[in-house]
């Protein structure tokens, strides 16, 4: 397609000629959250056309998988959604452990679930002070940037690392917790819990916000399930899809949590989806956080894991929805075939559907509340 | 629906198809190119069945033949299988487009083409998705070399 036609004349009516628009938005662009690019047909303001262009960091991770063996897969999954890294680990080391039937101890799964909502809530974080950011309001960036610097303190204490955690083995964990984690985790707990009200406060009570989110950009329930949308996206239009729900794994069972859903499928009510999360995710880590459980930290397993012949699907809830890892094995020390089921890609092509006759100005609100990682669509 | 009534139901609608529980979490339908169609509008649309949500839809390459496995769920009644086509022409794989059954298939369906280069019969758009247009073979078959960017094992 051409980047910027010369345009077809759409009315002729008296003097008010208007020409259909071809812009360029991205690939670099600050609200497009990394390489993405978008060609957009305009109307004047009135969006006609969103076709979005992606893979300009696609590394093919699943023909890597094809040949490297399964501990190193592991590794390859935080490059893909990296503000979910962790459970993205979780997801293939789930997969490895039910595919060879390991039983790992009730303190790995507790201190995977604690992990896996702490990721949760540093990423809504994020997600949160950049949306304020594209719609104009830096304070916000500022204040969750703050509140996240806590959570990546302590798994820096913990693992070593701050983003890529690589904290996941199969069959465990790769060492224990920190002595500090449970007080330095209660510390951030009381502090985030009197901040996170400030966030309503400043964005979700703020009546320029409100009125340039509600009823903008509105997904039904039935297109939602159709394109495939996942996660708080999708649960702000009434999908009830949540994994952690569904098919419970590691410590999800044991504890209780609401799922949020919300009715209007409006940029409001998938930005309401997630606050409501991050006091979910809060209750979660605080139910679980004085009960962790003596045990292992790693189940014995074999230097060079073998999956058995079949196939093999394991999904988990990151925090921008439905990962699925599928592998097909032939019995060898590799996958024949893996494929990552991203929710990033899914949930990026209902863009254009639920864009289309809004105004431009609008967009970054609605990409934000699909809330893209690039990296998780490009794999 | 448990995975005894689904098999009945799909027995009676593709007497033809491959039923196999073996080796997978899912009950699998293996059918080919041209009974593709129509069991899938069944499955979507048919009240006891319902399969409104494709979860997950792949590309394989197998020695033999190619394979687009789709993975279905039912929102309202909560059961899953797996739908399979086994595409023997590996010259020019082709096969119909799902994509206004289940909205979404329509880019996963552009993902296989572009790494796999198996058409889609009646695709609105199909081109490549992830890689540049010029792109030169497929980089997911197994037979793919690629001298510059490939590390050989």
């Amino acid at each position: 397609m051409e980047p910027v036609t010369e345009g077809t004349i759409l009315a002729q009516d008296g003097d008010l000629k208007t020409q259909e628009y071809f812009v360029n938005m991205g690939p670099q662009h600050p609200s497009t959250h990394g390489v993405l690019r978008l060609v957009l047909g305009l109307d004047g303001e009135i969006i006609t056309k969103v076709e979005p262009h992606i893979g300009y960091i696609h590394r093919s991770i699943e023909k890597m998988c094809e040949h490297d063996n399964y501990r190193q897969i592991v590794h390859l999954t935080d490059r893909m959604d990296y503000l979910s890294a962790h459970i993205n680990n979780e997801a293939v080391c789930l997969a490895v452990e039910n595919a060879l039937e390991i039983e790992v101890s009730d303190r790995v799964k507790v201190i995977r679930t604690i992990f896996a909502e702490l990721t949760r809530l540093a990423s809504h974080q994020l997600w949160w002070g950049v949306m304020g950011m594209d719609l104009g309001a830096l304070t916000t960036f500022l204040y969750a940037f703050r509140d996240r610097e806590m959570i990546n303190d302590i798994f820096e204490e913990t693992c070593g690392a701050r983003l890529t955690m690589n904290y996941n083995v199969p069959g465990g964990l790769m060492f224990d917790l920190h002595p500090n984690f449970q007080k330095r985790v209660k510390e951030f707990l009381v502090h985030f819990k009197s901040k996170l009200p400030e966030y309503d406060m400043l964005l979700s009570d703020n009546v320029i916000f409100r009125q340039r989110t509600e009823g903008v950009g509105v997904l039904s329930k039935e297109d939602a399930i159709s394109f495939g949308v996942t996660g708080p996206t999708a649960r702000g239009s009434g999908v009830s899809c949540d994994v952690r729900k569904l098919h419970p794994y590691s410590a999800y069972d044991r504890v209780e949590f609401k799922e949020i859903l919300m009715a209007d499928g409006d940029s409001f009510a998938r930005y309401k989806a997630r606050i409501l999360e991050m006091w979910e995710s809060i209750s979660i880590v605080e139910q679980l956080l004085d009960n962790i459980p003596e045990g292992d930290i790693l189940a014995p397993t074999k230097a060079v894991i073998k999956l058995p012949k079949g196939e093999f699907y394991q999904r988990v809830e990151t925090a921008r929805g439905e990962l699925g890892v599928y592998v097909i094995s032939d019995g060898g020390k590799s996958p024949y075939r893996l494929k990552f089921r991203s929710p990033g890609f899914s949930n990026l092509f209902v863009l254009e559907h639920i864009a289309k006759g809004a105004k431009i100005a609008d967009l970054v609100a609605m990409m934000s509340t699909i809330d893209i990682v690039v990296p998780d669509i490009d794999r | 629906m448990d995975n005894e009534a689904l098999k009945q139901k799909i027995a009676a609608w593709e007497p033809a198809a491959e039923l196999v529980e073996e080796g997978s979490q899912f009950l699998n339908a293996i059918v080919t190119p041209p009974q593709l169609r129509a069991l899938a509008e069944k499955l979507r649309y048919d009240e006891a069945t319902r399969f409104d949500y494709m979860f997950c839809l792949s590309g394989v390459d197998f020695p033999e033949h190619l394979m687009v496995v789709y993975h279905l769920r039912s929102t309202t009644h909560q059961h899953e299988m797996v739908l399979k086509v086994k595409i023997e022409d590996k010259e020019n794989p082709a096969v119909d487009t799902l994509c206004d059954i289940w909205r979404t298939a329509e880019f996963h369906e552009r993902e296989v083409y572009d790494l796999f280069g198996i058409k889609f019969h009646k695709h609105p758009d199909l081109r490549r998705i992830l890689l540049a247009e010029d792109w030169q073979g497929y980089p997911l078959r197994k037979d793919y070399v690629d001298p510059v960017n490939m590390i050989s094992y």
